[in-house]
């Protein structure tokens, strides 16, 4: 059968709602921050008006602030409403049909291979669901329509705002391969680097590249980027109500005073494990990898990892990403954020180490401490390194937060 | 203009159908007389998304807005 899938992207989805809810600001510059208390004073979105001054996302808010000709208007980010908005959206979707697929918070893609039988049919869909969310939402959406998830969703990035474009099989080698490398889903800057060495600049250099080569220069990625560009990518659109098996659980946090010694870093790690660790409680796994993350005041960040015993102890968690801080991390600049990992996810009963027979004890432990929390609040019980350290306390470890950045392309594979 | 919360005595039937009938404004009541139209809809003047009733009152017409479990208009 033939396929039929859009892409659709909220556009400047942040600062769209925002303008949405707050009329005023409609035809200022407005940018969307997060808490500049807690540090994390970032800009996440902008308005097109914002974009014109040079505004980025991830610019400081004094850097936006410099750039802006006129008065800048910083709104804090309300990611309830966010969420609340964007399952409205998801919801119109799903009017059409099942398999809706979420990227993000703003972006899904919608298979509508059930309900269209030719590009025309398909894109009267697509339009009729552009058109009710400016209706009945008030916002604009860039649809991309197309054979492949891949192409539909480079069409919804090359009309901004309120676009629609339509990559057939006939016309994608005219739409697609003069675009520039990077454009294609999942070339970043390290790959554009690698491939511009071997000359490689545009879609369709990929597309006409000797996959020995590119399998050379980029290992597997070197192929499915040729399958991409050549509009060969299969995957299918998940369908609503499939249960994605999870495959890792992570928190990370920017800290609210940079970390200057091992017993505030110990602190944080403590406090993202027991997230980590209560979150894979709840789902009744264990990791088998443990990973840490960690970012220095010049921004430059690192990852280590390492294989352990099947576990969901947060002590275990926190004492493996120590571990690795203090081999990995020379000191040379403070510490600005720190991230755990929990991957290789399994379900299986564990089988506890005869010479370890304290773990049942530590599960124990940890299991009353949950329950206590969870009757009496967070704060309720505290470990004796993280209470050391007040001006870390407004760190909040459950934020639910990291639900909204896009999750993998390859996790719905 | 400004987003205005109201009490809205509201009619709800057996099938979970809504129909305001009473508009509270500062304690002024509003008998709605009809409910001309409802969409999903945003208000473009006050901000905010949700139901959006057209309704008649003495003969004239307006909108209230239904979102998040309560009721607002947009006021002059």
């Amino acid at each position: 059968m033939k396929k039929f899938i859009l892409h659709s992207d909220l556009n400047n989805f942040y600062a769209s709602v925002e303008s949405l809810y707050n009329p005023e600001i409609r035809n200022k510059a407005v940018v969307v921050v997060g808490d500049e208390e807690k540090r994390h004073g970032i800009v996440l979105a902008k308005n097109y008006v914002a974009k014109s001054f040079g505004i980025a996302t991830g610019d400081t808010v004094w850097e936006a602030k410099q750039k802006c000709g006129c008065e800048l208007v910083c709104v804090p980010a309300r990611f309830d409403l966010y969420l609340k908005i964007s399952k409205m959206v998801k919801d119109i979707y799903r009017e059409y049909s099942s398999r809706v697929e979420s990227f993000g918070i703003d972006e899904a893609w919608i298979d509508i291979s059930d309900i269209a039988s030719n590009y025309e049919e398909a894109l009267k869909i697509a339009n009729n669901i552009r058109c009710r969310i400016i209706s009945e939402i008030g916002l604009t959406v860039s649809i991309g329509l197309s054979f492949n998830k891949i192409f539909a969703k480079l069409g919804s990035d090359l009309e901004k705002p309120n676009g629609m474009v339509v990559i057939t099989e006939d016309n994608y080698k005219d739409k697609v391969w003069g675009l520039p490398a990077s454009d294609l889903l999942y070339v970043g800057r390290a790959t554009t680097k690698k491939l511009i060495r071997g000359n490689i600049k545009t879609i369709g250099d990929i597309a006409t590249a000797d996959i020995k080569y590119l399998k050379l220069t980029l290992g597997k990625m070197g192929e499915v980027l040729w399958k991409f560009a050549n509009g060969l990518d299969d995957s299918e659109v998940t369908k609503v109500g499939d249960k994605e098996k999870i495959k890792s659980f992570g928190n990370s946090t920017t800290c609210p005073i940079d970390l200057t010694d091992v017993a505030q870093v110990k602190s944080i790690i403590y406090m993202l494990s027991e997230s980590v660790a209560e979150r894979m409680k709840e789902k009744g796994v264990f990791a088998t990898t443990i990973s840490l993350w960690v970012k220095d005041t010049e921004l430059k960040s690192f990852d280590r990892q390492m294989h352990v015993s099947p576990t969901n102890i947060s002590e275990d968690i926190a004492k493996s990403c120590y571990k690795l801080f203090l081999e990995n991390f020379n000191w040379k600049l403070d510490v600005r954020a720190l991230g755990v990992r929990a991957s290789g996810i399994c379900e299986d009963e564990i089988q506890y180490n005869i010479f370890q027979k304290e773990h049942p004890k530590k599960e124990c432990l940890e299991r009353t401490i949950e329950n206590l929390r969870s009757r009496f609040g967070y704060n309720i019980i505290r470990r004796g390194n993280i209470l050391a350290y007040d001006s870390l306390s407004p760190l909040n470890p459950h934020s639910e937060i990291h639900i909204i950045h896009p999750r993998g392309f390859f996790k719905s594979k | 203009m400004k987003k205005k919360f109201v009490r809205v005595l509201t009619d709800i039937d057996e099938n979970g159908i809504k129909t305001p009938k009473v508009i509270d404004f500062d304690g002024v009541k509003y008998e709605i007389d009809r409910v001309l139209d409802m969409k999903k809809c945003p208000s473009m003047k006050v901000g905010g998304v949700g139901e959006r009733y057209r309704v008649r009152i003495k003969g004239k017409e307006t909108n209230i807005f239904f979102e998040d479990n309560k009721w607002f208009v947009e006021e002059k």
